[in-house]
């Protein structure tokens, strides 16, 4: 059993112009000790997908589907049972994390804090002992428990927050753009990190990103989502490097390899923005944008059809396939 | 004024330095009065028609040399020569420059004014410089050569009412009306959604192209400087540590801090991974000698003892040595390696790989 499985989730919310779609329609699954990459840009519904899985998301939110978490459906939990879920089976680290800590605590203390929340057997003191011990399993000194969110760098402030995610064991960690406010070489430390705890720790991972290339260094499988769908599927370094939806070639254009001279003063962009949820395309909601659309692209809206062996993608420009076999 | 010379650079920096007065360190001990070196002896120079990526990460000092380049942050040591001219220091020898050398902020949402039109956007430059002509007409052509055609369409619309793309578009608008011969780009696409910044470095290539600008973009993005610029100077605590044409910079470095920088960017695995451990350090305390020794692989993995040049690391400030072919790098190792020897086919050899990968 996949440790987190989406079944046909749709999400809306509520506003003036009645309710905006952002998710809609995403079967996903994450197996256990796998590192899922969910890339998109701003709008495309990522966040919400994050948010809904510990059911995080604002009251007006409508959501149908379901959110399977170790086979428990998340949206029909009473409140004791997803209090005790959140932390212990899943947890999230959010976009600039390191921003959300209190100022005037010790990062120690609020560690430890997570801890007593979520498990009441236990003391203050084992508490603390924990907090230290998760402090030093993110690679900072145990001492720096005592320190306030001010005494300490972006890279620490968020190696703290991942602390705080694993406080309560969780099987699943759910990290929505945990490096995006980072320098590169930060950047390539906290990636290093996740990567060791993943595979130290057997944590399966929901990897959130608008950056393609990063999900090439992290993640297993890489979904790629637009105006609320998945529009393409499949290995993590066969999407970056070989990309069937035109989206996705796009998307990873912007993150090209150093030294790939069809690159050298040629950038590669598209025109116009991501659709915003009010305002989705006719047919597939990429054609506006999209480089090779046919007249047919604005009338029929593509399903997600498998196209080779372990890949699937969404476009009436690619034949799709039976049985893992290349038409 | 004395004529410009065509082969000189449009824009020199000569041994420019900026300094801060903090009264606090940015780590801790409050209370003691200190100095940020924030650009510390920086010679820079670029020609008509030449992007330049100046790169590094935050804190480095990039930010604070842009500033000084456009006039807006003084500098206490150093030229800055356009034209072969020093920038003035009065009020109107800097309103003056400042027309000259542009600057395109990073993030077009927080830039522009929601309640002002893009036509009052792009005048607004215009009348603050008193610029001679008819008003409509260089709003028109400054969005014109930024891309917005036909140029009345955009007139009378408003920030929301255009996508992302294109409200970057009138900010570069607003800095092209004044017919600029510098533009210094801060993290030009760093605030636009992936698939939309392609099209903004194609259009700072065709201004390039088109009108001869110089262009220097400040950015952490090295990916993106493969995409655009013609040369690279990486910076590192607010100095330059290394400068060359791209091509050779990003696919043959020989800095160390350059090799590390490039050997995490996501995806570009010509070497193996040197992270570096610690962020940028403090410029209120550089550190003897080689600023970068403390976290230079070269030291920390013995090579630098094995060339003999360890001492020197320690305890000499490497100057930026050409090393022929247009380039220069800050490290005592350019002077004793042979620089064929760090082609991309040997470098597997390099017995730094073993211990850079724990540091």
């Amino acid at each position: 059993m996949s440790i987190l499985e989406l079944k046909d989730l749709r999400i809306s919310y509520a506003s003036s112009e009645g309710r905006l779609p952002a998710v809609r329609g995403v079967d996903l699954h994450v197996d256990r000790g796998e590192v899922l990459g969910l890339a998109g840009e701003s709008g495309c519904g990522k966040s919400t997908i994050a948010a809904s899985v510990l059911r995080l998301l604002p009251k007006d939110a409508e959501i149908d589907g379901e959110v399977l978490l170790d086979g428990e459906d998340v949206l029909t939990m009473g409140w004791t049972r997803l209090r005790a879920v959140r932390w212990s089976k899943a947890s999230i680290i959010f976009q600039g994390a390191m921003h959300g800590l209190n100022p005037v605590k010790r990062v120690g203390d609020q560690i430890a804090q997570a801890i007593l929340i979520h498990d009441e057997s236990a003391s203050k003191e084992s508490a603390a002992r924990q907090a230290r011990e998760l402090i030093e399993q993110v690679k900072l000194p145990a001492r720096r428990a005592r320190a306030y969110p001010h005494e300490l760098s972006g890279g620490q402030k968020q190696r703290i927050m991942i602390a705080m995610a694993l406080a309560c064991g969780p099987e699943l960690v759910i990290a929505d753009e945990p490096t995006t406010a980072l320098d590169v070489m930060v950047q390539a430390q906290i990636l290093d990190l996740l990567k060791g705890l993943q595979s130290e720790l057997g944590l399966a991972t929901l990897f959130i990103t608008h950056d393609l290339s990063v999900l090439t260094e992290v993640a297993d499988r890489i979904a790629v989502m637009y105006a609320g769908k998945i529009v393409e599927e499949g290995p993590a370094k066969q999407v970056f490097d070989k990309p069937k939806h035109p989206y996705t070639r796009a998307l990873g254009s912007a993150f090209p390899e150093i030294g790939d001279w069809s690159y050298r003063m040629s950038p590669v962009g598209l025109a116009g923005d991501p659709p915003h949820p009010n305002d989705i395309p006719s047919g597939c909601a990429f054609h506006p944008r999209c480089p090779v659309a046919t007249a047919e692209c604005a009338d029929h809206e593509p399903r997600l059809e498998s196209v080779g062996p372990a890949r699937s993608a969404s476009c009436l420009l690619l034949e799709p396939v039976q049985n893992g076999q290349m038409a | 004024m004395s004529q410009p010379d065509v082969s000189a650079p449009l824009l020199e920096l000569r041994g420019v330095r900026v300094s801060f007065a903090t009264s606090r360190s940015l780590m801790g001990s409050p209370g003691a009065s200190t100095v940020a070196q924030a650009v510390d002896g920086v010679n820079l120079s670029v020609s008509r028609g030449e992007i330049l990526a100046l790169a590094g990460e935050s804190g480095c000092g990039k930010t604070t040399l842009a500033r000084a380049i456009m006039g807006l942050q003084p500098a206490q040591e150093g030229q800055i020569l356009l034209d072969g001219v020093p920038m003035g220091k009065t009020s109107r020898a800097l309103r003056r420059h400042r027309r000259r050398v542009q600057l395109i902020f990073q993030d077009p949402s927080a830039a522009l004014d929601p309640r002002q039109t893009i036509y009052e956007s792009v005048a607004e430059g215009l009348r603050v410089q008193k610029t001679p002509g008819v008003e409509r007409d260089l709003v028109a052509k400054a969005l014109s050569r930024a891309g917005l055609r036909p140029p009345e369409r955009f007139f009378t619309k408003y920030p929301h009412e255009v996508s992302g793309g294109q409200r970057q578009r009138v900010l570069i608008a607003g800095a092209l009306a004044l017919e600029p011969d510098v533009l210094v780009a801060d993290e030009p696409v760093s605030a636009l959604d992936a698939s939309v910044r392609g099209e903004i470095l194609q259009l700072l290539l065709k201004l390039r192209d088109e009108l001869g600008l110089a262009i220097i973009i400040v950015t952490h993005d090295l990916g993106l400087a493969w995409m655009v610029a013609n040369r690279v100077a990486v910076m590192y605590l607010g100095r330059i540590v290394e400068n060359a044409p791209a091509e050779d910079l990003l696919t043959s470095p020989h800095h160390p801090y350059t090799k590390a920088l490039l050997s995490v960017v996501p995806e570009n695995h010509h070497q193996e991974q040197m992270i570096l451990s610690g962020e940028t350090p403090d410029p209120t305390s550089i550190p003897s000698g080689c600023r970068f020794h403390p976290r230079c692989p070269l030291v920390a993995s013995g090579q630098a003892r094995r060339l003999g040049i360890e001492d020197r690391c320690t305890s000499e400030d490497p100057q930026l040595t050409e090393s022929g072919s247009d380039r220069a790098a800050a490290c005592f190792a350019e002077l004793v390696e042979v620089p064929s020897a760090q082609s991309p086919s040997t470098t597997t050899q390099d017995p730094t790989r073993a211990t850079l990968e724990d540091s």
